[in-house]
């Protein structure tokens, strides 16, 4: 471990490397935990089959270069076709839990999980899988840093995601009446919003958030009908740390993320990436709790 | 009235249950048929190599049955296999391996796909002293738990990579360097199977002297190797063995190409597995695959003929391998039927017990290779062999005395 933070300061152009991979990765971790911050903090839907959705969107790539066509045209159809997807879920599974307890929803959705993987499993088998975008991979600072393309695209592409809904959300009416159905949805039904829509509407946006990410996973990693629970994970980190319904927390996050996973990687070895993430969240949380009771102190 | 006839009831009951155990007792032979038992993988994760195997089984059950079958005690008696689906999981496939044996009396058991599968069903063999010749499962701690009852025909996990060791020292000293020069940097996913292969890498570094600059764990969850790369492009070591199944395989294929390393040998496993030669096409040049069996090899028997003519028939058999090729999975399954057929008629009985001295002194030439098997039960007489991407093609370059090509070192940077 010490040899390896020797390295860094030896040759510091590494730590470039990594911080650069880290933010590139990062956006993509990012951009599969945004939709679940707008399903947890507007359904209260602890929805486990995050990562299983990226997955699903990740095979609508693949499938789509088996055919030919380049996946990066996956990026629509699979938005699309996982938002359809995403609305009959709600339908069928989603609208009995909501606002439920707890336990409820994550049972649902864990089975929701279940299902999607050994139906996968079923239609693609268990091979690991990849989606080959054909660009370049380019050099800089003399060769020692190198960047993949579609790095760099997948993270341009999770910028314009994120701006979008974040900007849909503040000017559109669907955005205003989701906000509100957040804030209280009595009194938003009430005020004649369709709460039912609303939540069909987030719901399923979390799920075309979730194939566009999963479209650039397949083009810059692999896929296998199994490997949704590392995303899962990983989005109930990155929201958990950003707080609910926080969306540029979110995305903070997400990098921060993507960059602390790559430095531990390096610094302890890889085997310990994901120990060092959820030992970084536990930290966030205790420091939230030190803050907050000393907030409680003042009002008492 | 209604009591005697519950007594009555209960007593017929007993009766056949009784029956029905004694007849289980007795070795599972149908008629003219003997009865093979296997819990193997038709779905889940293992399903790919579940059904290669199987089919392998398969293959040979047909050619030894066309040949006239297995001749014991003067008759001839043809062989079958009775299949359960063990899910890709092994505490169903320990369930299915007692079913096998209690419910459906199978005395002879052909092995599942996978050392955690294996590892699941031997205890259960050997608690119930019934013989299991296995081809899918490598891992070397199978062979340490003192197993009577287990037989393993493929090579042992350790011996995954060693014959890159070798080939690493050979080039040194060749570039007139020392062995003990060589630098090996590592990276192996963090489950049974890899961390054997790399004891294995680990203890033939010892031998020759060398260093090992890098020893990482490949994520099991993300796919992602670029820092360790980041760490390899820095320390620039003159050997890199990957080792994650066909998920490590197929991310450093790929991530070796994208972050341009050009470290000069390469070897990895599961490159078949992963198919990296039609994945990544012209950037696989020069890396270095282990392969338990080539088509390729001079070995050859009474029943298959040579390597090549076991290729072809399996392609004849089952014509959607013609474009992939023959998996070795499928191969070493067919010699499993192969060392059970030859101890039947060197036991000439249907003893557990004579059966399970049989095959501890099995030694047969195989259109995969020789089969020997150690006390421990694991073959020692077929070596693993090392083959090259060379123009798009899989070479075998090692051991030379099965080598067809010369190996190209360094490893052009793609």
């Amino acid at each position: 471990m010490l040899a390896n933070l020797d390295l860094l300061f030896q040759a510091p152009i590494l730590n470039v490397q990594l911080l650069l991979d880290g933010l590139l990765i990062g956006a993509v971790f990012a951009l599969s935990a945004y939709g679940l911050a707008l399903v947890w903090g507007v359904m209260n839907v602890k929805n486990l089959a995050q990562g299983d959705f990226v997955i699903m969107g990740g095979y609508i790539a693949y499938s789509l270069s088996e055919l030919g066509v380049h996946p990066i045209v996956g990026l629509p159809v699979a938005a699309v076709g996982m938002f359809a997807f995403g609305w009959i879920i709600y339908k069928v599974i989603i609208s009995r839990v909501v606002h439920k307890d707890l336990f409820t929803s994550l049972l649902a959705t864990f089975g929701l999980s279940l299902l999607l993987q050994q139906l996968l499993n079923l239609v693609y088998g268990p091979d690991v899988r990849t989606a080959d975008s054909g660009f370049a991979v380019r050099n800089l600072f003399g060769g020692f840093v190198t960047v993949a393309d579609i790095k760099l695209v997948s993270f341009g592409l999770a910028a314009l995601l994120a701006v979008g809904v974040v900007v849909f959300m503040k000017k559109s009416r669907m955005g205003q009446a989701i906000r509100a159905t957040a804030q209280d949805p009595r009194a938003a039904r009430v005020l004649g919003i369709d709460t039912e829509r609303v939540y069909a509407f987030t719901y399923a946006l979390n799920a075309a958030i979730c194939g566009a990410a999963g479209v650039l996973v397949s083009m810059i990693w692999v896929i296998q009908p199994f490997y949704g629970i590392g995303f899962s994970i990983r989005s109930f980190v990155i929201v958990t740390a950003a707080g609910l319904g926080n969306l540029p927390g979110v995305i903070i996050s997400g990098l921060g993320l993507g960059v602390l996973e790559q430095f531990a990687a390096f610094i302890l070895g890889a085997e310990l990436q994901i120990f060092t993430v959820v030992s970084a969240l536990l930290l966030v949380l205790i420091w939230r709790q030190i803050e907050q009771a000393r907030q409680r102190q003042v009002v008492r | 009235m209604r009591k005697s006839l519950r007594s009555l009831a209960l007593a017929v009951l007993t009766g056949g249950a009784l029956a029905m155990a004694g007849a289980a007792a007795q070795a599972k032979v149908e008629g003219d048929t003997i009865i093979l038992g296997s819990a193997i993988s038709f779905t889940g994760k293992y399903s790919t190599n579940g059904v290669h195997a199987q089919k392998g089984y398969d293959l040979a059950i047909e050619r030894i049955n066309a040949m006239g079958g297995v001749e014991v005690n003067g008759k001839s008696y043809k062989l079958a296999v009775q299949y359960y689906d063990d899910e890709s999981t092994p505490a169903r496939g320990a369930q299915l391996a007692e079913r096998l044996i209690n419910q459906d009396g199978v005395k002879y058991i052909l092995g599942p796909y996978s050392s955690g599968l294996t590892k699941a069903i031997a205890p259960v063999t050997e608690k119930y002293k019934i013989p299991m010749v296995e081809a899918e499962g490598a891992s070397r701690s199978l062979f340490t738990q003192g197993y009577r009852y287990l037989f393993a025909v493929l090579s042992t996990s350790e011996q995954y990579l060693a014959s890159s060791i070798d080939l690493a020292a050979e080039i040194a000293q060749q570039n007139g360097k020392q062995p003990s020069d060589v630098r090996i940097a590592m990276a192996f996913e963090n489950d049974p199977f890899s961390l054997d292969v790399r004891q294995g890498v680990v203890d033939d570094a010892a031998r020759y002297g060398m260093q090992i600059v890098i020893d990482d764990k490949l994520p099991r969850d993300l796919s992602d190797m670029s820092a360790t790369l980041t760490k390899v492009r820095a320390l620039k070591p003159d050997l890199l063995v990957v080792s994650g199944h066909s998920k490590g395989a197929a991310t450093a294929a790929r991530q070796l190409a994208e972050l341009k390393i050009d470290t000069p040998m390469v070897a990895m496993t599961h490159c078949e597995a992963a198919a990296i030669v039609s994945k990544f096409g012209a950037s696989t040049e020069g890396i270095l695959c282990p392969t338990q069996w080539a088509e390729t090899l001079s070995y050859e028997d009474g029943y298959f003929g040579t390597a090549a003519e076991f290729d072809a028939a399996f392609k004849e058999r089952y014509p959607e391998y013609q474009e992939t090729g023959v998996p070795y999975q499928s191969a070493q399954a067919a010699a499993a039927v192969l060392v059970w057929k030859e101890a039947f008629e060197r036991a000439q009985s249907f003893d557990t017990e004579a059966l399970r001295d049989a095959l501890a002194t099995t030694d047969l030439n195989t259109f995969y290779g020789g089969i020997k098997f150690s006390e421990a039960g694991n073959n020692i007489a077929k070596p693993m062999v090392l083959r090259q991407v060379q123009d798009g093609k899989l070479n075998v370059v090692a051991p030379s005395k099965w080598a067809s090509h010369p190996v190209s070192h360094p490893r052009m940077a793609p």
